[in-house]
């Protein structure tokens, strides 16, 4: 979608008819390069630390490196993480499904805005943590619940922000369709939903920090399986060196998955970031 | 073929101002006409009406009163008969420069090869073959205003209807669009209305000029400048150019009657 041309410096508004400004990219140390050094000096600091922490209580990052070996060769950390993420996606498309669609329609349409934002809004807002007996008690302790559980924490600030998407889109953006006598639908499909994406890829990515949260609440609250079970029994025998090893995975399945979706963002609406110029960067 | 004909068009707007309703006549019994292949300028000062007048020849507003026809049809909405040139462009950002052009025309029903060739051709006109790729934020203020004149003129309009359209330009682009403009009409002879508020503009560009003030027409003058116009340079220094310029100066800052 990104072609040669693209990667011209862009003439800047203002200057005379044809005159090109050659944009330097900036010079100093790569991003990836400063957070690595970070990471690591991290690392190297708490290891040294290593052999005052009372095992009972802490841990470092050798021993979990360890305890991580025990639970990859045993099988244990392959199907405790295939356990989490079964709920984990089906929560998270659903979410998708249901999200843009009703975010879109309640930008769209003054009624519909009237009648479910105050719901949408009250959604977002709540802690969830505080649902979950109720949660219980309709869905039981099984794959069901955790699945609700993760879309309810997902799905609004999906829907939030596509509806927040429409009604920023300009109203000069909707008026040049018009002009060209477009459809309504056209309108709706060619201008708005264009608009909207970048808004709607914002919102896909704070989800995604929401329903790894969401995930791990519903292991601790409902049957206990998974990551969350693992976390669960090694705190409870005071090993702490494997309770850590699934929460650095959590952690870094949120991170990826992060950058995962700034990927997609970047392919779905690569015009967002050119014009942010934060390709340039 | 393109004559338009604003005719005791009124327009008012009910706008809440410190919590009450208030009726705000945009415009009050304006007419006045284009006739074909002319070049009109609107111009006035300040909230005078300018822009809802050429929003109501667009169909983008429906006066409250009197209506607008072109060639005789009377206006509901808009059409392709009217092509808009907004005052910032209003590019799709996500598109480039060419399929920006094609969306106006794939509007009209335009398909396949002829689309993207009448697209190109128009964009070529405006003398932007080099950019087809770009997108507007790749472009320069000039450029994306080239692309939105190629936009409107590649449905092939009876009328050009254009928003104060080298209005957010520096001078020196703005003196190269206009007479990118004239060179425009003198090829494709379309009916053009545009509303400025640069009195320079007005006289280089128009036939004849329309004073709105309150949203009343307040005078009409003809631009005696001969057609087509030479070189602006020339236009600038010929003894007519100053005397019209301070014509329209004075019709703008007379106060008292207007004209009905």
């Amino acid at each position: 979608m990104v072609d040669a041309l693209d990667r011209e410096p862009a003439p800047i508004a203002g200057q005379a008819e044809d005159e090109a400004v050659v944009v330097a990219p900036r010079g100093g140390v790569p991003s990836w390069l400063i957070t690595t050094g970070s990471v690591v000096f991290v690392l190297v600091t708490w290891q040294l630390c290593g052999p005052y922490i009372n095992p009972l209580f802490g841990t470092y990052p050798t021993a979990i490196v360890a305890a991580f070996w025990k639970l990859v060769s045993s099988g244990k950390l392959a199907a405790a993480l295939a356990d989490s993420l079964r709920p984990f996606a089906a929560g998270y498309a659903l979410a998708i499904l249901v999200g843009i669609p009703l975010g879109l329609l309640i930008g769209r349409f003054r009624v519909l805005e009237a009648a479910i934002g105050i719901y949408v809004t009250a959604g977002f807002a709540m802690p969830l943590v505080a649902l979950v007996p109720l949660l219980v008690l309709w869905l039981g302790l099984g794959f069901a619940v955790k699945v609700a559980i993760i879309f309810l924490m997902s799905v609004f600030p999906i829907c939030i922000n596509t509806w927040l998407g429409v009604t920023a889109v300009p109203k000069t953006l909707i008026e040049v369709g018009k002009s060209f006598v477009a459809p309504h639908h056209v309108i709706l499909r060619r201008i708005i939903f264009p608009a909207t994406l970048p808004y709607i890829m914002a919102g896909v990515r704070l989800a995604v920090g929401r329903a790894v949260v969401a995930m791990v609440i519903a292991e601790f609250f409902t049957s206990i399986s998974g990551l969350g079970a693992i976390i669960q029994t090694s705190a409870n025998n005071f090993d702490t060196a494997t309770t850590f090893v699934p929460i650095v995975i959590i952690m870094l399945l949120a991170v990826s998955l992060n950058f995962f979706v700034g990927a997609i963002e970047r392919w779905v609406a690569p015009w967002q970031a050119e014009i942010a110029g934060r390709d340039q960067q | 073929m393109g004559e338009v004909n604003l005719i005791n068009v009124s327009k008012q707007f009910m706008l809440r101002i410190d919590g009450k309703l208030h009726a705000v006549k945009a415009l009050d019994r304006v007419s006045f006409s284009v006739h074909e292949g002319e070049i009109v300028a609107l111009i006035g000062p300040s909230g005078c009406g300018k822009t809802t007048a050429l929003r109501v020849a667009m169909g983008l507003e429906t006066a409250s009163g009197g209506k607008v026809t072109v060639d005789g049809r009377e206006v509901k909405g808009c059409g392709h008969d009217r092509g808009m040139v907004f005052q910032f462009a209003e590019l799709l950002p996500w598109l480039t420069a060419l399929q920006n052009v094609m969306f106006g025309l794939e509007m009209k029903g335009m398909r396949g090869a002829q689309l993207r060739a009448t697209a190109t051709r128009y964009l070529e006109l405006v003398g932007l073959n080099d950019s087809l790729n770009r997108r507007p934020h790749q472009l320069s203020g000039g450029m994306k205003q080239r692309v939105g004149i190629a936009r409107a003129l590649a449905i092939d309009p009876k009328v050009l209807l254009m928003d104060e359209p080298f209005g957010a330009l520096d001078a020196q682009t703005r003196e190269i669009m206009q007479a990118e403009l004239l060179d425009i009409h003198a090829r494709t002879k379309k009916t053009i209305l545009f509303v400025t508020h640069d009195l320079d503009e007005a006289v280089l560009i128009a036939d004849r000029i329309v004073v709105l003030k309150n949203g009343r027409v307040q005078e009409i003058m003809a631009v005696p400048l001969p057609r087509p116009r030479p070189d602006l340079g020339v236009v600038r220094g010929l003894p007519e150019f100053a005397a019209t310029r301070y014509r329209v100066w004075q019709a703008l800052h007379q106060s008292g009657d207007t004209l009905h």
